[in-house]
């Protein structure tokens, strides 16, 4: 698989540490180039995304892939509307994000010193995300074996399941050697991203999460109802890579 | 300014060049006349290589029997025609023979028979004073048995009649004017008129439309735009219906956007009044056929944006798709085509944005492009045969191996 | 070492908005002209055509049109106290990145500043003295007026279609218009933009308290327009992503849509790109550019001679060019001598968001400069004498979109995760509404920008160092502005609303706008700026600085208008007095 945008997002980390401008051939696929004219018409000049198929884990172990999916199914529960974080795919999109250019933090400044400041000063740390997930998950095993008879996370109820995350979210759980609000932080904000994040990239199955909004998708034209105030758009949404009505029922 | 600029460089070379000058290499009126000829023959397009030097050839020109390169047609002696006699010029133009050899029809002397002589002579005038360049071109890359030149002689004897234009008595000066554009150096059948097995012109079907590279040129004999809609399509490469695209759009910004408006307007009465073939429009299909139902989901979600829900487009940007003759003719090759790869408008002065259509082959199946290529065709009252996914499937492949 | 390459007329760093405009007047005056951009190019049918042009993960979230930080970025501190910390990743402003530049993926907000903005400092010591301004608050003139920009405002405006509403012709108020704005010469080349519901509502209900409600002009047009080179853009389809996004039916506004099919064109005129312009080369005498050198993607070097150069980057890149290549004093914030680095600035922001109980505002329809504001509140358009600040905004119903990533919000107190969440999500994603104040942010001694003692690039140069933060003047201002915003939007009749001021410190993670402003800036004194009132250098005449790197302090209102404006004149100026006898415009 090609992750997304994989063409246009940049340098991979080794390249950047090795801090030699022959890396700059890596920032893009695109090479120097001297244009007279507008460059010839080539079908997909660009790079339109590569849908995300179903399948095994990419990044996470198996161990890992359960304790997410749990994680992400407390964080956005299900109920008898709209499916939770783990039916709607967030654990896959997580996993399919950080196996590309994001989990390795591809294309950000990541050079040393890296030093601790102010946090209006930004996230400053040479862990990736993909790094940074693979440590907390490990911690928070650790924590829930050590508080929980062996237990891991997964395995906990749901009630149980939610005050470990709330004692994350606070800063009174502590992980071993990392920061457990910043996993919370980091772990919320990309299971987010997965409830609503086109579904081409593994997560928002079947618009779950653009359903239980009303949002209706990637529509490119809403000429027809700018004026219509007040009620509510007709059509249901579209993803990139379509909807159910383009499917031809052949007879 | 820059042809006046070659001009004089040419005239140190014409010593050199034959003696028995019909093309005054000092007439700079008689030079003008004919830049403007090689753009009315375009000449351009075949004969130049993407990204080479103007006329010095190397183009390669796809045809069913295999491949031909544009011939070098600057002045350079030993391997462009600097050493041709206008004679010569005129032969090959008029009886498609260089020297002792034939020339194949991609040359479309089949049409450029009709140029006078005198125009003939204006264009060689002409290319006497573009930039010699040296660049040795082997034409001729046709499989066996077509590469045999003689071959040809036989072609011609069945489908070529040579002779000039002659004026029609009963037409309009227009009208012969557009005539002698239209079936000399526009050479406008050579690809609106459908050809037979042996790459001859159907002469029953004059202009009535073709399909080759996977592109339709449509009917143009008996056109229905007006006279200024097609003047003003040709002149700037689109107007309030239109976009002319893929090899239309080269021979817009090559060739009819370099003729005047008077020149435009004449080929548009001449192609208005050509007859056209008695057309039985289909019924259209049902809307709740299952390939319109998803058509029309298709068209709403992924081509309104541009293309409007009701089919009209935006003038000079987007072409309308309703009520188009194009978009309804017999072959849907443009219409897959262009969804399946998408294409750039021409780029004119008179018309500079040169919009693009995305291509959606990475996005849509054989069966959607099918749909939606369907719906378009029998929406908003149009009515068209269904597109195939067979015929998708086709397209995508041939794109592929090209 | 850098391969030497052929001389040209024209060497322009930057094919963004500027570079642009350039290019198409100096090439339009028959110099050979070389654009040299360190992005890719960009075309709206591959790089975003509507099938995946709307892509908020890709696009907003993950930055795929922008510039790389791993490329080059800049670190930040709010005072000299504090050690300056990279920006790993952007957070406060998008740099943007390749052939079009930020006019790639702005909004369209199209505004003209206001003619007692260009005579800042003159305008209110002469209505408040002296002592009303904090003491280190560096505000100046601009060394050029309104009048003088009108005919490149209007050149900008007519390039682009701008859709609107003229709220003063010659000195004539129009009806419906921006009563506060200067005289401008004629209409907007279009009309405004159709309206949604929350700004209908927000109209009424500015209206009903006195005030003048005008649609925001926006370049996302209404309708389709040819413009002046013969170009077509085509009409908005309220799609809701403009601002990180490029528009896929050609119907914003950008060098793509306006001026590249034409330029690209012209016999003389060459872009190269993904270049990165690393120096400017100056002769022995320092009082003349002679090259610039660049490095391809395959680490080669080139050095590109020129007789005029054109600086064209975003406005942060244009400062940094110029303290790398050793061009002007750089700023000294002790002394508060120098000019490069000095009066940097950017934004003050602010918003409301409005709950409503029995509404449906459909947010995803709308366009990038959508909306109906109000302009009361801006620049000097009322007594601050009362106030204890100066400054201001326009404020509005301005919500370009409903991407729900970032634009899914919940009432306050609400729980950020678990069942409470998801139900308030549900609930209030289609019926409620953010308001939003766009205010101006003047300089001050103590903010400015240098070069970085300890960070490099990928290409081995210094970073440059921001340093920044609000002031209590700004701080004042956005209470008050987000106070008669709020008291708007309460006639609107939502069941609850929330006002977000900017109070605390400036945050480099949280996004503002990509209006940064200054750090090389024009004026009448080469002592107190950067270049000319022409964008001319003063320390190396056959250079011009072009963009928002020239604004002395930050206007309440959007860049891209003015930045456009002065980039017509100046362009005027090269044209017309600088190619007929090259050296100073302006004497020192």
């Amino acid at each position: 698989m090609t992750p997304l945008g994989a063409r246009r997002l940049g340098l991979h980390r080794r390249d950047l540490l090795a801090a030699t401008v022959s890396v700059l051939a890596f920032l893009s696929s695109a090479q120097a180039a001297t244009l007279k004219g507008i460059p010839d018409w080539s079908p997909n000049g660009g790079s339109p995304p590569q849908p995300v198929r179903p399948g095994p884990w990419q990044f996470f172990s198996p161990e890992e892939g359960a304790v997410v999916e749990a994680l992400v199914d407390r964080l956005i529960p299900p109920d008898p509307n709209t499916p939770g974080g783990k039916e709607a795919g967030c654990a896959v999109f997580i996993d399919r994000q950080l196996a590309g250019p994001y989990g390795e933090a591809r294309g950000l400044y990541m050079r040393p010193p890296f030093q601790d400041g102010d946090p209006q000063q930004g996230y400053q740390s040479p862990l990736t995300p993909a790094m940074r997930y693979r440590r907390s998950l490990a911690a928070l095993d650790k924590y829930c074996q050590a508080s929980f008879a062996g237990k891991r996370f997964h395995e906990l109820p749901p009630d149980q399941q939610d005050k470990l995350i709330a004692g994350l979210q606070s800063g009174t759980v502590k992980l071993e050697n990392v920061s457990g609000r910043g996993f919370f932080e980091l772990l919320l904000q990309n299971t987010q991203e997965g409830f609503f994040a086109d579904p081409v990239y593994g997560g928002n199955r079947d618009m779950a999460g653009w359903k239980m909004i009303g949002f209706p998708g990637t529509r490119y034209d809403y000429r027809d109802w700018v004026e219509r105030h007040n009620e509510k758009y007709p059509l249901p949404p579209v993803g990139i890579t379509g909807r159910t009505e383009w499917t031809v029922r052949h007879t | 300014m820059r042809a006046l600029a070659l001009a004089a460089v040419a005239v140190g070379i014409g010593g050199i060049v034959n003696a028995a000058q019909a093309a005054d290499r000092q007439d700079f009126t008689q030079i003008e006349r004919g830049h403007y000829l090689t753009d009315a023959g375009d000449c351009y397009s075949c004969h130049t290589q993407f990204g080479g030097k103007p006329f010095a050839g190397g183009r390669a020109i796809p045809t069913p029997f295999g491949t031909l390169l544009g011939a070098n047609i600057t002045p350079d002696v030993d391997t462009g025609i600097g050493g041709w006699s206008d004679e010569r010029f005129y032969r090959a133009m008029h009886d498609g023979v260089s020297g002792d050899e034939y020339l194949y029809p991609a040359m479309p002397y089949p049409y450029y028979t009709k140029v006078t002589r005198e125009d003939a002579a204006a264009i060689r005038a002409y290319l006497a004073t573009i930039e010699p360049v040296r660049n040795e071109v082997h034409s001729n890359q046709l499989r066996f048995p077509f590469d045999v030149r003689a071959s040809m002689k036989g072609w011609n004897s069945l489908f070529f009649g040579p002779g000039e234009w002659q004026n029609h008595a009963d037409k309009s000066a227009d009208w012969n004017r557009g005539g002698y554009l239209v079936e000399g150096l526009g050479h406008c059948g050579a690809c609106h008129t459908p050809k037979n097995a042996m790459g001859g012109d159907e002469n029953s079907q004059h202009l009535q439309g073709s399909v080759l590279q996977g592109w339709l040129a449509p009917r143009i004999a008996g056109e229905s735009w007006s006279v200024d809609d097609i003047a003003e399509y040709l002149k700037s490469g689109t107007n309030a219906l239109a976009t002319a695209s893929g090899p239309m759009a080269e021979a817009v910004e090559n060739s009819t956007s370099r003729l005047s408006l008077a020149d435009l307007r004449a080929i548009a009465v001449y192609l208005k009044d050509q007859p056209a073939a008695a057309e039985k429009p289909p019924a259209a299909l049902a809307a709740d056929d299952p390939l319109m139902q998803a058509g029309k989901a298709i068209y709403a979600d992924e081509c309104a944006a541009c293309h409007t829900l009701d089919g009209s487009g935006i003038a000079r940007l987007f072409p309308s798709l309703k009520g188009r003759a194009s978009v309804q003719a017999a072959h849907a090759d443009s219409l897959i085509n262009v969804v399946l790869n998408g294409t750039r408008a021409a780029a004119t002065p008179g018309a500079p944005t040169a919009p693009a259509m995305p291509a959606f082959r990475w996005n849509l199946t054989d069966d959607q492009v099918a749909a939606v290529t369907t719906y378009i065709r029998n929406a908003w009252g149009n009515a068209a045969p269904a597109v195939s996914a067979d015929s998708v499937k086709a397209a995508r492949q041939a794109m592929a191996q090209r | 070492m850098a391969r030497k390459l052929p001389a040209t007329d024209v060497v322009i760093i930057g094919l963004g908005w500027t570079g642009s405009i350039m290019a198409s007047e100096l090439t339009d005056a028959g110099l050979n002209v070389v654009a040299i951009e360190r992005g890719p190019w960009r075309d709206t049918a591959s790089d975003f055509p509507p099938a995946y042009a709307q892509d908020e993960l890709r696009y907003h979230i993950r930055h795929d049109l922008f510039l790389r930080p791993a490329q080059e970025t800049m670190t930040f501190r709010h005072n000299v106290n504090q050690t300056a910390l990279p920006i790993r990743t952007w957070g406060a402003f998008m740099p943007p990145n390749g052939v079009g530049g930020g006019g790639v993926h702005w909004n369209g907000q199209t505004w003209r500043f206001l003619p007692s903005d260009f005579q800042l400092r003159s305008h209110l010591t002469q209505r408040y003295g002296a002592k009303f301004l904090p003491d280190d608050m560096t505000i100046q003139d601009w060394g050029v007026t309104f009048d003088e920009l009108e005919p490149h405002y209007d050149r900008f405006e007519y390039l682009c279609g701008t859709s609107g509403i003229a709220g003063n012709i010659k000195g004539r108020n129009q009806e419906g218009g921006n009563p506060f704005e200067g005289p401008r010469s004629r209409d907007y080349p279009t009309p405004p933009q159709k309206q949604p519901y929350g700004p209908v509502l927000f109209g009424k209900a500015a209206e009903e308290m006195g005030y003048h409600p005008f649609p925001q002009p926006s370049s996302n047009l209404s309708q389709a327009y040819r413009n002046p080179l013969g170009v077509t853009i085509g009409p908005c389809t309220y799609c809701g992503y403009c601002e990180w996004f490029g528009c896929g039916n050609y119907s914003k506004a950008s060098p793509q849509t306006t001026i590249l099919p034409v330029l690209m064109r012209r016999e003389n005129f060459e872009a190269r790109t993904e270049c990165m312009v690393t120096r400017i080369n100056l002769d022995g005498s320092r009082k003349r550019a002679t090259s610039v050198t660049y490095v391809d993607t395959s680490g080669q070097e080139w050095e590109q001679p020129a007789e005029l150069i054109v600086l064209c980057a975003f406005q942060l890149f244009n400062v940094h060019l110029l303290l790398l290549s050793g061009i002007g004093t750089p700023y000294d914030a002790r002394s508060g001598e120098g000019v490069i680095g000095r009066n940097y600035s950017h934004q003050v922001t602010s918003s409301v968001d409005a709950y409503f109980q029995d509404k449906n505002f459909n947010p995803f329809i709308a366009s990038g400069a959508i909306g109906m504001c109000v302009d009361e509140f801006n620049g000097d358009n009322f007594d601050h004498g009362p106030h204890g600040f100066v400054g201001g905004g326009y404020m509005g119903a301005v919500m370009t979109g409903g991407r729900p990533i970032l634009g899914t919000r919940v009432p306050k107190g609400t729980p950020a995760w678990g069942a409470a969440w998801k139900k308030a999500a549900a609930e209030n994603y289609l019926s409620s509404y953010e308001a939003a104040t766009h205010g101006s942010c003047y300089s001050y001694r103590d903010v400015f920008l240098d070069l970085d003692p300890t960070y490099t690039d990928a290409y081995g140069r210094k970073l440059m160092r921001i340093t920044f933060d609000f002031h209590d003047n700004e701080r004042k201002m956005s209470q008050y502005l987000t106070d008669r915003l709020a008291e708007i939007v309460q006639k609107m009749g939502p069941r609850s609303l929330e006002k977000n001021p900017r109070a605390g410190s400036y945050d480099i993670t949280k996004y503002q706008t990509t209006h940064t402003c200054g750090g090389a800036i024009m004026g009448a004194d080469p002592k107190t700026s950067a270049v000319n009132r022409y964008l001319q250098s003063w320390d190396v005449p056959n250079l011009f600085v072009t963009g928002a790197t020239a604004f002395p302090q930050n206007a309440g209102y959007n860049p891209t208008d003015t930045v456009g404006a002065l980039a017509y004149w100046s362009a005027e100026a090269i044209r017309t007095r600088y190619l007929k006898q090259p050296g100073p415009l302006v004497q020192a």
